[in-house]
């Protein structure tokens, strides 16, 4: 194939990913009553950021921007924690029926969320934790798919290293934290990307225990947003616009590390 | 001997002699496993048995469970609703998979070699795959709106007059699978690619000093070498396929009329509509045995056409 029909190619490719993000903004900052005209009024009377005003009068818009944000970093961190330190148990502390017990872990990845949904819902509900931040976050504090990432890591650290660290008088803490730790940071990286992404878009789970919006994360508050507006477009894409730009921001300084690792998830 | 023979303090952690020492390392791992464990089990494992229990159950989530067995699942197997989840989610995956499989394919075929702008290119293609499905649905709700969207105002430029996309109930699923092969076109590219460069520059090279043409190469090199990945991508975007929710949810509800009302929204349904706990946690588990079923055929039936190089 040419040279040029091959850049052409990719180029009219990257216009059809990139064309409904530019869409989005233009509507966004189109004035109220032109956003339905037909045909689409490519010249509207300069720009208008009414509809972002509108964005923060119906919802609690900051405080749901500062929930995903928060919520996205305490359920990285605790799956983080928690995984890690699974992971070293697993990859370094010999137990009666450990093999046992990672069976376990695996077997809870392969079950389908929706399987799930319905009896956590009704088990948050006989603790009364319906509408609350801990059930937004108690699902996410473990991960076994982080569990799995992590012991995989730290099992291609040599055990030379633990040993010699033995020697020094360490025990399974300080090897923990000070030899095994730094060395496996690419996975942590990554398991922590993963985690954030899962946390500031997940939907399905919010949907179901959430109904107060100053508990909403995102995906949830646009969503009502769209309930609530379902023919404002400008107001809906204003949401959609603000809620797309933090995550774009990390994804300029992390997208090497991002590509890398979802590209190395493949081959096996 | 002397070399290996462990000293006697080692020894002793091993020995029946020094409980103190075995509690403390039962205790290292306890703190170690524990901080995972404890939420696993609460939020996770206690969740799954409470599924299964409740699948055998009628129940309205406020009176008292009334016990009914295999009812459930019996109901649920020779129910036309059940079916039609079932048919839509299959119709759903039988679009998806191959649009976002041959796009992607084509994309990484097309990235492949050396070219400028390549890493901001691959940037831009995965740039939906970060996006929250609900931020992707409404951008597609948007865009294909049938009376003010801007793709139906495009189609009537060329003299097309446009579909009723999601408000159409034999266009919505289309709108969906759509919707949903742009936003992951980008993931398939990135994990296609990945296998594409692993394959050794040798073997294309030699064949072509054999005169192979660049079809022969594709279909007798580059296809088989590439089988792993494509396997990859083939069992995730089926495992997430049967899962299919929120792109429904936003995009159409289930509508119009039920013609996207796929398993997950019917389990949905079930439970927060017509207050039918039972019914729904029947259904999730019927949905997990179909999709385990499925990979377990896939991983079986991989023998016969992934080539681990």
């Amino acid at each position: 194939m040419g040279k040029a029909l091959r850049y052409l190619a990719v180029g009219l490719g990257a216009v059809v990913m990139l064309f409904p993000f530019a869409w989005a903004v233009i509507t966004s900052i189109t004035p109220s009553d032109a956003v339905l005209a037909v045909p689409p009024d490519f010249t509207p009377d300069g720009a208008s950021l009414d509809a972002y005003g509108k964005l923060l009068e119906t919802l609690p818009f900051w405080r749901i921007v500062a929930n995903s944000a928060w919520i996205g970093a305490a359920s990285t961190g605790l799956q983080l924690v928690t995984s890690a330190m699974a992971a070293y148990a697993f990859a370094r502390l010999p137990f009666p029926g450990r093999g046992a017990l990672f069976a376990v872990y695996l077997a809870t990845l392969m079950m389908p969320l929706p399987v799930l949904v319905v009896p956590l819902f009704i088990e948050m509900r006989m603790f009364n934790l319906v509408d609350t931040y801990f059930a937004l976050l108690a699902p996410t504090i473990a991960s076994a798919f982080g569990v799995f990432l992590l012991r995989q890591a730290i099992r291609q650290v040599p055990r030379e290293f633990d040993e010699a660290a033995v020697l020094d008088g360490a025990g399974h803490f300080r090897i923990f934290l000070y030899v095994v730790l730094p060395l496996i940071k690419p996975a942590l990286a990554t398991f922590a990307i993963f985690g954030f992404m899962a946390s500031w878009n997940s939907y399905l789970w919010p949907l179901i225990i959430i109904k107060s919006p100053e508990f909403m994360t995102l995906p949830l508050g646009l969503a009502t947003l769209h309930g609530q507006f379902t023919t404002e477009w400008d107001v809906v894409m204003a949401g959609s616009v603000v809620s797309v730009v933090p995550i774009l921001i990390l994804y300029v300084f992390a997208q090497k590390h991002v590509i890398a690792s979802v590209a190395q998830s493949g081959l096996k | 001997m002397t070399l290996t023979a462990a000293p006697p303090e080692a020894r002793a952690t091993h020995g029946r002699r020094a409980p103190r020492r075995r509690w403390r390392y039962a205790a290292t791992v306890a703190v170690f496993l524990l901080p995972s464990l404890v939420p696993l089990t609460l939020y996770t494992l206690a969740p799954m048995v409470a599924s299964l229990w409740t699948s055998l159950h009628e129940w309205d989530l406020i009176t008292e469970m009334r016990w009914v067995g295999l009812g459930n699942y019996a109901e649920l197997i020779g129910d036309p609703g059940t079916r039609s989840a079932f048919g839509h989610t299959l119709y759903f995956i039988a679009g998806y998979l191959p649009l976002v499989y041959l796009g992607g394919l084509g994309l990484a075929l097309l990235l492949n070699r050396a070219m400028a702008g390549r890493s901001l290119l691959r940037g831009i293609y995965f740039l939906p795959v970060i996006t929250s499905w609900v931020v992707v649905a409404l951008m597609w709700k948007w865009l294909l709106n049938p009376a003010s969207g801007i793709v139906n105002w495009a189609l009537g430029l060329v003299g097309v007059s446009g579909p009723g996309w999601w408000t159409d109930p034999g266009w919505a699923m289309p709108s969906i699978i759509l919707a949903s092969a742009w936003k992951d076109l980008g993931f398939v590219m990135i994990i296609l690619l990945a296998g594409l460069q692993a394959i050794p520059k040798e073997y294309q090279e030699a064949a072509m000093v054999d005169g192979a043409t660049a079809l022969r190469r594709f279909r007798h090199i580059t296809l088989p070498l590439l089988s792993p990945s494509s396997f990859f991508v083939v069992v995730i975007s089926l495992i997430n396929g049967f899962q299919v929710f929120d792109q429904v949810k936003i995009m159409t509800g289930g509508g119009p009329g039920g013609a996207t009302q796929v398993v997950v929204s019917q389990i949905y349904d079930l439970t927060f509509r017509y207050g039918r706990a039972g019914a729904a946690s029947a259904l999730s588990w019927l949905l997990f045995a179909l999709v385990l079923l499925v990979t377990i055929i896939q991983i079986r039936g991989q023998k016969r056409w992934v080539t681990y190089g």
